[in-house]
């Protein structure tokens, strides 16, 4: 038998190298002629109990500390910014390519380890900050090659936010949120229902996290969906017609990691089953270390955009 | 682009079929194909493919198809895998029992005095949650054939299963001593596709809750 690798790693070989380096060749120019400084930080971050995407490995030093291999790169730049521009006059903007490694769910044949490549744009507030990192986003798929991309944009404080003013108290507005995390939009009905809330706010409710679309969503909006909604909309109209024609707004969109404070965004292609990307304002992780500034920032899961380049390339051939 | 071509439905074979395909001719989708023929799989030309109600959730999942109906068994027993649940469509109700022979219950014996109840299942995912849930320890037996085999020859003291009318139950002098979930056939969806097909999926929705 020959040695295998461990469970949700893998090799990679000649072939797939040479295109995965061409991919983030291209990539990084994006990057690099937006600004965005790379930097390269430890595999090995001390446990700190973050609220980020769930670890994978965790092991001990020489002297007893817990080690954690690092889950993203978005705290570990948000520690170097603390630690190494602790005076430097913002805005800062650095990109990475690095592998990341993240606890999966068992039984899905899924990766460990990540390649990634992204950016973190760390003193630029909404919406301008937003807008950039977006528009780089795009950039960067564009270069790497994609055609029928899309950004599915929303913010994290929506839902609860509107759930807050129709003054969704615990335990219920816990379990709303845990079902719309899941994707059971009949257990959110469910749940919604339950409340016995006059028809009209039951109706609000169980239809704003289903709104996605184009900036018509906008329109006609009730005023309780609100603040959050005004933040998207300054944030779109601040794109090139470009970029907004990538946009899908999606209301029901909830942070993917728990220090994302606004809006969010995950990357969309018809010839993936699952997100290539995501992104999110985090304004106030930088605080945690020591620099108080508003950041917002995307990754993309390298490897993910490979294999859609590739199916994208097998659907115009079939 | 490709948001043209037309949605691609996962539709379960078995129990589910008849209401799916029924569910479908509704949504205007031509099923005639599919009817017509018991042994084809992929029916590219109104796009529905065919398979055990297991294998729907991966094949949504994976974005090889965008919808799909199976029951609510099935997606409690898969519950990792990353699909959206859009609605309850009501059709092939299903309870999600345990049961054991008739008379005294051994299952409740065996925890009396053991402290452990055995149980066979094709649901070891739902048994196991279940048992936890409720505070019992249980060694899970998983079976892949007749689950109700499995009590009457003493392996287990009880099952955890799906039954419809509990008749199959009922001839096997099995009794249902407590009911899990009721399980209905539900409509999934690819959560990509329910972005990128935004449109085209709310108008099926629509005219399912219009029903």
């Amino acid at each position: 038998m020959p040695e295998r690798t461990p469970s949700g790693t893998r090799d990679v070989l000649p072939d797939e190298m040479r295109e995965l380096r061409a991919l983030t060749e291209r990539i990084r120019t994006v990057f690099d002629q937006a600004g965005y400084g790379e930097v390269a930080t430890p595999a090995l971050e001390y446990d700190r109990g973050d609220d980020g995407a769930r670890a994978a490995y965790r092991t001990f030093d020489q002297h007893g500390n817990v080690l954690v291999l690092r889950s993203d790169m978005t705290v570990p730049i948000a520690r170097l910014v603390g630690a190494r521009y602790a005076t430097v006059e913002p805005p800062l903007r650095f990109c990475y390519f690095a592998h990341s490694y993240r606890a999966v769910r068992t039984h899905r044949g899924q990766s460990r380890e990540l390649l990634q490549a992204g950016v973190e744009l760390i003193g630029a507030p909404a919406p301008e900050g937003t807008a950039e990192v977006l528009t780089v986003l795009c950039g960067a798929l564009d270069a790497a090659g994609l055609t029928d991309y899309r950004i599915g944009l929303g913010d994290a404080m929506l839902y609860p936010a509107l759930l807050d003013s129709l003054s969704v108290a615990e335990p219920a507005r816990g379990r709303i949120l845990a079902e719309l995390t899941d994707g059971d939009f009949v257990g959110v009905e469910r749940e919604i229902v339950a409340l016995g809330l006059p028809v009209e706010e039951t109706a609000l409710l169980t239809r704003v996290p289903r709104l996605r679309g184009g900036a018509e969503l906008f329109d006609g909006l009730d005023g309780r969906v609100g603040a959050a909604v005004t933040g998207l909309r300054a944030v779109y109209d601040r794109l090139a017609d470009s970029v907004a024609a990538r946009i899908i707004f999606d209301f029901g969109l909830l942070r993917s990691l728990g220090y994302y404070t606004g809006a969010v965004f995950q990357v969309y292609d018809p010839a993936h089953g699952e997100p290539l990307g995501s992104g999110g304002r985090y304004d106030e992780l930088l605080g945690r270390f020591g620099r108080p500034l508003p950041a917002v920032g995307f990754a993309l899961n390298v490897e993910s955009v490979h294999v859609a380049l590739m199916m994208e390339d097998r659907r115009r051939v079939g | 682009m490709s948001a043209d071509r037309p949605l691609r439905i996962a539709v379960p074979r078995g129990a589910l079929m008849d209401g799916t395909l029924d569910l479908l001719d509704f949504l205007g989708i031509d099923t005639a194909p599919v009817r017509a023929n018991d042994r084809r799989l992929w029916f590219e030309e109104v796009g529905i493919i065919t398979m055990r109600p297991s294998d729907v959730p991966i094949y949504v999942e994976s974005g090889a198809a965008d919808l799909g109906v199976t029951g609510k068994d099935v997606l409690m027993e898969q519950a990792e895998r990353e699909v959206y649940e859009l609605a309850d469509l009501g059709f092939g109700a299903c309870r999600m029992v345990l049961a054991s022979e008739a008379g005294p219950d051994k299952a409740a014996e065996a925890l009396k005095r053991l402290g452990v109840v055995r149980i066979a299942t094709k649901y070891p995912r739902i048994a196991t949650t279940y048992l936890e849930a409720t505070g019992r320890q249980a060694e899970i037996v998983e079976v892949k054939g007749s689950v109700e085999l499995a009590p009457l020859t003493g392996m287990v003291e009880a099952i955890v299963d799906l039954t419809a009318t509990g008749t199959t139950l009922a001839e096997n002098n099995l009794v249902i001593r407590e009911e899990i979930a009721l399980c209905t056939a539900r409509l999934i969806a690819n959560p990509v596709s329910d972005k990128l097909r935004a449109r085209a999926i709310d108008g099926l929705l629509e005219r399912i809750g219009g029903r």
